[in-house]
């Protein structure tokens, strides 16, 4: 197999949802290639890292105009 | 590293179908008209879905906006839900679409989520260089956080929004297709496009040495 074609396959390899002949003759070429081994150990790591992160809190402004705008529409959207 | 929040009797299940116990009843509550309901589900997701909305638009003033109009077209369409998903992941989509507005209405000519793209450049990465274990924990937090802003922020909106669905808000491939109007191929390779660009991008920031080129065996 190429490195080319784990490149192709990248996205489906890391979401699990190869079939498994073809994630086996991947495998076998990742533990035969550093580069490609690298290539989805860092891809990975990029969805882990952005997944996992937490939202940063709300700037103070940004909440209170929120919470300002949504108690004047709900209420006015109640009545 | 923090793990995604899963309920544990239905860890199973993708986040985006994982229901928060409390969450039905708040959400029929506020159906009933209770503004307070309301407000607690406001609170809970305000943080995430403004950065969704500033993700997308890459402007402040709109990701307020988008944010405000999301939460209140919500509110508005509340008996709309009928609970096949989570709330939360109903809320992304009409965040998403009021971010997307304001982003045509801002680059009309930039932005065109459902045409094909080409770009005909090779994906095959330029650098590879090991980022050792947890290369995350060599930032702050809000350094951190400013990071994964600043990489996503350089990424064409086409490749932005289908990462921020699929691996940000983790909704399925099919979830992310159907709100974006795009097919489930489209979404794959746009997903493979901004997984290797942003990973491209990261990499100076997380690198542990200088990095090399690629072998030419490709």
């Amino acid at each position: 197999m190429k490195c080319k074609k784990i490149i192709n396959e990248l996205a489906d390899y890391l979401d699990e949802s190869l079939d498994p002949i073809l994630r086996s003759s991947i495998e076998e070429h990742l533990g035969d290639c550093k580069d490609c081994r690298i290539v989805v150990d860092t891809t990975k790591q990029t969805i882990e890292i952005f997944c996992n992160s937490e939202p940063a809190p709300l700037p103070l402004t940004t909440r209170q105009r929120l919470h300002e705008a949504l108690a004047k529409h709900l209420r006015h959207l109640r009545a | 590293m923090n793990s995604p929040k899963l309920d544990p009797v239905e860890s199973h299940a993708l986040p985006s179908q994982v229901v928060k116990a409390d969450e039905p009843i708040l959400v029929s509550a506020a159906k009933n008209g209770d503004i307070s309901a309301f407000e607690t589900l406001v609170g809970r997701y305000e943080r995430k879905i403004f950065r969704l909305t500033q993700n997308i638009t890459q402007n402040r003033e709109d990701a307020e906006d988008a944010m405000q109009e999301a939460f209140l077209k919500a509110f508005q369409h509340l008996d709309e839900f009928q609970g096949n998903s989570r709330f939360y992941t109903w809320l992304v989509r009409i965040a998403v679409n009021q971010a997307l507005m304001k982003l045509r209405k801002r680059r009309p000519n930039v932005v065109s989520l459902d045409e094909e793209i080409d770009t005909g450049e090779d994906m095959m990465p330029r650098d590879v260089e090991d980022w050792g274990p947890s290369p995350q924990q060599r930032y702050e937090q809000t350094e951190l956080s400013e990071i994964l802003g600043k990489v996503i922020g350089e990424l064409e909106s086409p490749f932005r929004v289908v990462f921020q669905l699929r691996d940000i808000e983790e909704m399925s491939t099919e979830e992310t297709a159907e709100a974006l109007g795009l097919s489930v191929p489209a979404v794959k390779s746009r997903l493979l496009r901004a997984r290797l660009k942003l990973r491209q991008k990261l990499n100076q920031y997380f690198k542990q040495g200088g990095s090399r080129e690629v072998q030419k065996n490709h």
